[in-house]
C-alpha cells in the first residue's frame, strides 16, 4: 500500500464483491453468533427477519478479506532508497457500523473503500491514521454495511 | 423455540455483570485470519514479533467475533433477541495473544421502547472484553433490539 503522505483524501477503492451461500453464512454464525435467524433456515422464516441472514460480522469480516487482498494488489515500487512500503498495519477500531439491509443466502455484495480522513499520531510518529468510509451494496444496489474504518500507515518521513 | 428467559425489561439501566470465558488458541487466531484477515502478524510468529504488535495476535474482527459468541453464550441465546442495526464504536486497545483467556464486562447504559413497534425496545450496551491480566482489550458501544414481555405498556424505571 502507499505511504500515508501518497494517500488521497477521496480516492475510492473498489474492493471487489463476494456471493453468500447458505452453506458459509450458517459456518460462520455457529460458529460466531449462533441465534436461530442465522443457523436455523426453519426457525428463520418466523423470525425477525423472514428468512436466514447472515450475521453482520460475517458480512464485515469478508470486508476485510477483500481488503487484504486489494492491498496486496496493490504493492508499490520501492523508493528512490530502496525501502519498500509496508503492507498495513494494525487499527484502533472502527466507527459507526450499520447493517442496514440483511445479507441472505445468494446475495452478491460488492464492497468498496475511501479515504476520509488522515490523523497524524504524536505518540507514533512513523505512522499515521487513515480514516476511510467502507460499504458493501448487494445485487438490487441496497447498501447492507456501512462503517468507518481506521488503519495505520507508515509514513514516508516521520512526524515533526 | 421455549420462551426467553430474557426481554427488554431484563436489562436495567446502570446494571453491569461479567460473563463469559474464552481460551484463545494459536489454531483458531490462525484459522480465522486464513479465512478473514491474512495479514503476517496475524498468522506468522516471526513476522508478528517483528511487528509493532509484538507477537501472533487475534485478528480484531476475529476479537468481535469472539465478542459476539460471548454476548450469544452468556444471554442473547436466552433472550427475546430481535438482531442489532449495528455498532456505533469498536476500540481494539490491546492486542489479542495465543493462550489469552477472555471474558466480558456488560453495562446498560442507555435504553428506550421503540416508538414504532410497541413489542420491541433498544438496549444500548458497553462492553468490555478483557484478559487474564484484567486489561480491557477492547470496547464496544451498540445498541440492539429485544421483544419486550408486556408489549406496548410502559416500561419499568421510565417515566
Amino acid at each position: 500500500m502507499p505511504w500515508l503522505e501518497d494517500m488521497e483524501i477521496g480516492a475510492r477503492m473498489d474492493l471487489g464483491s463476494h456471493t453468500f451461500t447458505e452453506e458459509e453464512i450458517i459456518a460462520f454464525a455457529t460458529k460466531y453468533d449462533p441465534q436461530p435467524f442465522h443457523i436455523d433456515p426453519e426457525a428463520a422464516r418466523l423470525g425477525p427477519f423472514g428468512g436466514l441472514v447472515a450475521s453482520g460480522w460475517h458480512t464485515t469480516a469478508t470486508w476485510m478479506k477483500l481488503m487484504v487482498a486489494a492491498r496486496q494488489n496493490q504493492q508499490e515500487p520501492p523508493d528512490k532508497d530502496g525501502r519498500t512500503p509496508p503492507a498495513g498495519g494494525p487499527s484502533p477500531g472502527f466507527l459507526d457500523m450499520k447493517w442496514p439491509t440483511p445479507v441472505r443466502a445468494g446475495d452478491t455484495i460488492s464492497y468498496s473503500a475511501t479515504v476520509s480522513e488522515k490523523v497524524d499520531m504524536r505518540s507514533r510518529p512513523d505512522w499515521g491514521i487513515v480514516r476511510s468510509r467502507n460499504t458493501g451494496v448487494n445485487q438490487n444496489g441496497e447498501t447492507v454495511m456501512t462503517f468507518t474504518g481506521q488503519g495505520l500507515v507508515q509514513r514516508r518521513e516521520p512526524l515533526r | 423455540m421455549s420462551e426467553p428467559k430474557y426481554y427488554w425489561e431484563d436489562f436495567p439501566l446502570g446494571e453491569t455483570i461479567e460473563f463469559g470465558h474464552k481460551h484463545v488458541t494459536k489454531k483458531e487466531i490462525l484459522e480465522f485470519a486464513s479465512a478473514f484477515d491474512p495479514q503476517p502478524f496475524h498468522l506468522d510468529e516471526e513476522a508478528a514479533r517483528n511487528s509493532i504488535l509484538g507477537g501472533l495476535c487475534a485478528s480484531g474482527w476475529h476479537s468481535c467475533a469472539m465478542m459476539m459468541r460471548m454476548m450469544c453464550d452468556g444471554y442473547i441465546l436466552e433472550s427475546a433477541s430481535l438482531g442489532a442495526p449495528g455498532v456505533d464504536e469498536v476500540r481494539w486497545r490491546k492486542p489479542v495473544y495465543v493462550d489469552d483467556v477472555l471474558r466480558l464486562r456488560r453495562t446498560c447504559t442507555e435504553r428506550r421502547p421503540s416508538k414504532s413497534r410497541p413489542e420491541m425496545g433498544l438496549t444500548k450496551f458497553h462492553i468490555e472484553m478483557l484478559n487474564q491480566k484484567d486489561e480491557v482489550v477492547l470496547t464496544s458501544d451498540g445498541w440492539a433490539m429485544y421483544g419486550r414481555r408486556e408489549p406496548g405498556t410502559p416500561a419499568r424505571g421510565m417515566a
